[in-house]
């Protein structure tokens, strides 16, 4: 019994010892909680309505739109109105300026949401679409796929530079002709080529498992997948170029990925969400890289559809990889 | 002979701690240095300075004849005190992806043979004796076929037979006209294997020679060894030193000292008389023992 409480006493000081994880272990949890509040802070809408009009602020607004409990989002074109329709992410459209409606038939929701338009604004003409709910499966494959990318390029670039530094394998290869760049080079493209292999593992398999979808190009999959690895590779450079301390990198790479977890529409879409949290999840490359897959696996996507995404991707990587190799070092102590 | 290295003046501080004190001293080509000192005496951040890994706050290093500069290291093999090789890669891959750093590497069979890693070239190379383990260093230090090798405690932690081994290979490569820079705390090491010896204590050179000349300047003579029990209540007439359980005579006429230590009543029970080496030698110039 006392051997146990001596090593029960010595846990202990390591845990409270050992800064990083301690703050870690108590700020994450605050973080992830204070997180979903803010994004799901208001009670969920029992219905969701597009709404299409050139109207600013809705100024003759139709009687239903002052029903509660139904959230109004506002779309630029009937186009944009009708693909999350079909999918049943919405569950009516409105055309607030034309008197005019879509409803998906085969949406239960867009059944309950039309009955109460009917009654309200009997006026509105109505327009039938059909088109399945997407599967949840097929909706988060993508995301899986990419937050599988973010994880392993982070931890296996990151980590294992610090690693190395710290263990003396950067002081000896730095005793050697190669450069920073060539070395760098190496180790990224090392980590881009396997996460992509295994990206395109984890289509096949669940395809073969579960019939997931896959109705775009495979070459501008593995394009996007390529770009987006590259990015996050960069970032994990980035946050590895000086550090040398294996925990604080550790906690500063799980500051990175799981805000992006959370904001990048991994499990989630954010549809609803407020203004700032869409902002904020455009700064993340995992947002652009998940959505540009989603485009491509769930709706087809073609090139000049995701190429905002890309671009995108693009710039974020030549910005890491710029300061990364920039401040990169390879001494253990800063020397 | 040439200087291989030239060292004028060289300083290293780490931030208020002077590390190495302004050292001055050259190597000639073919011979093998040994920088010897106390832990913490700035024996790993000198050979750094000469190794470019470390950068000197002041003084200048010339290899080759020329001030050091990033290509002339092509022409240097290293083995650090600590290094860590990539993971899973096992001894002949680690060998392999060292050699594609350089435009023309030694031939890789040929350090095999050399370095005797034949029987374990397949295995993982974490999972190597540590006398396994040093000779693969040596062998990735010899695979630029460098001009200037350099060793830092190549054999601490050997056991004694993996240690000879290992000097019969430094024997081997200084042998093929190689010059070497070794540090270490084995006297008996340096005094095996070095042609010039420096002593170094709080960032200085206290000493700088061939080990027989150095034992020749500073010993004359014999040390006569007496445990401290034989001097409970008696009166010594005669110049000694402490250490630990023993006192230390040194005496150019032996003869005389035994008579004057029996004519003082002194008993010689556990009497030892050997001739001076070079751990006496450090024990004398920095006043503390070596693998203290």
């Amino acid at each position: 019994m006392k051997r146990m409480l001596a090593v029960f006493r010595a846990r202990n000081t390591e845990f409270f010892r050992d800064r990083s994880t301690f703050t870690w272990n108590l700020l994450f949890p605050f973080l992830l909680l204070l997180g979903f509040y803010y994004i799901f802070g208001q009670a969920q809408p029992m219905y969701k309505v597009g709404v299409l009009s050139e109207q600013d602020g809705y100024i003759s607004r139709p009687v239903f739109m002052a029903t509660k409990h139904i959230q109004f989002i506002p779309y630029g074109d009937l186009e944009r109105g009708l693909a999350p329709l079909a999918r049943h992410q919405i569950d009516l459209l409105i055309d607030i300026d034309r008197a005019q409606y879509w409803v998906n038939e085969e949406s239960r929701k867009g059944y309950m949401a039309e009955q109460i338009l009917a009654v309200r604004d009997p006026d509105f003409n109505r327009t039938v679409i059909r088109g399945s709910a997407i599967r949840y499966v097929d909706w988060v494959l993508p995301g899986i796929i990419g937050m599988n990318i973010m994880f392993s390029a982070l931890f296996g670039v990151g980590y294992a530079i610090v690693r190395y530094r710290k263990n003396g394998v950067l002081k000896r290869l730095n005793a050697t002709p190669l450069t920073a760049l060539e070395f760098i080079g190496g180790q990224l493209m090392s980590r881009i080529v396997m996460v992509v292999i295994v990206g395109l593992v984890l289509l096949l398999g669940a395809r073969f498992l579960l019939s997931t979808l896959m109705l775009g190009s495979l070459a501008l999959l593995v394009l996007t997948m390529f770009m987006g690895a590259l990015a996050l590779v960069s970032l994990g450079l980035l946050v590895a170029a000086r550090l040398r301390s294996e925990e604080f990198t550790g906690g500063l790479l799980n500051m990175t990925t799981w805000p992006m977890m959370g904001l990048s529409e991994v499990w989630f879409s954010l549809e609803g969400a407020p203004h700032l949290v869409h902002q904020i999840s455009q700064l993340m490359p995992l947002t652009h890289l998940v959505q540009a897959l989603r485009a491509i696996m769930v709706d087809g996507a073609g090139f000049v559809a995701i190429s905002d995404h890309l671009a995108v991707l693009a710039l974020m990587s030549a910005i890491f990889l710029a300061i990364g190799s920039m401040t990169f070092s390879w001494a253990a102590d800063g020397r | 002979m040439a200087d291989v290295i030239e060292v004028r003046s060289l300083t290293k501080t780490y931030g208020s701690l002077l590390a190495v004190d302004g050292i001055s001293f050259a190597i000639a080509e073919g011979s093998c240095f040994g920088l010897l000192g106390p832990n913490g005496a700035g024996k790993t951040t000198t050979i750094e300075m000469l190794e470019g890994i470390v950068k000197p706050t002041s003084g200048l290093i010339s290899l080759f004849g020329q001030p050091a500069s990033k290509a002339l290291y092509s022409r240097v093999g290293i083995q650090f005190q600590h290094t860590a090789l990539q993971d899973h890669l096992t001894v002949a891959e680690t060998l392999r992806l060292f050699a594609s750093f350089y435009e023309q590497p030694a031939a890789i069979a040929e350090l095999v043979e050399l370095c005797a890693l034949g029987e374990f070239i397949r295995q993982d190379a974490r999972k190597l004796s540590g006398g396994q383990r040093q000779r693969m260093l040596l062998a990735l230090a010899l695979i630029n076929n460098p001009d200037l090798v350099f060793l830092d405690e190549p054999t601490t932690g050997l056991d004694p037979q993996a240690r000879r081994n290992f000097w019969d290979l430094i024997g081997a490569i200084k042998a093929q006209g190689k010059t070497i820079v070794l540090t270490t705390h084995y006297m008996d090491e340096a005094q095996m294997l070095c042609d010039t010896i420096a002593i170094l204590d709080q960032g200085q050179i206290v000493a700088r020679g061939s080990p027989s000349s150095l034992l020749a300047e500073h010993f004359q003579g014999v040390l006569v060894q007496l445990p401290k029990a034989n001097l409970v209540g008696k009166a010594v007439d005669l110049a000694f030193v402490e250490r630990n359980q023993h006192i230390e005579l040194l005496t150019e006429q032996l003869d005389k000292t035994l008579q004057q230590l029996l004519a003082q009543g002194i008993p010689l029970d556990g009497m030892q008389i050997k001739s001076a080496n070079l751990d006496d030698l450090f024990l004398k110039l920095t006043g503390h023992a070596l693998r203290g």
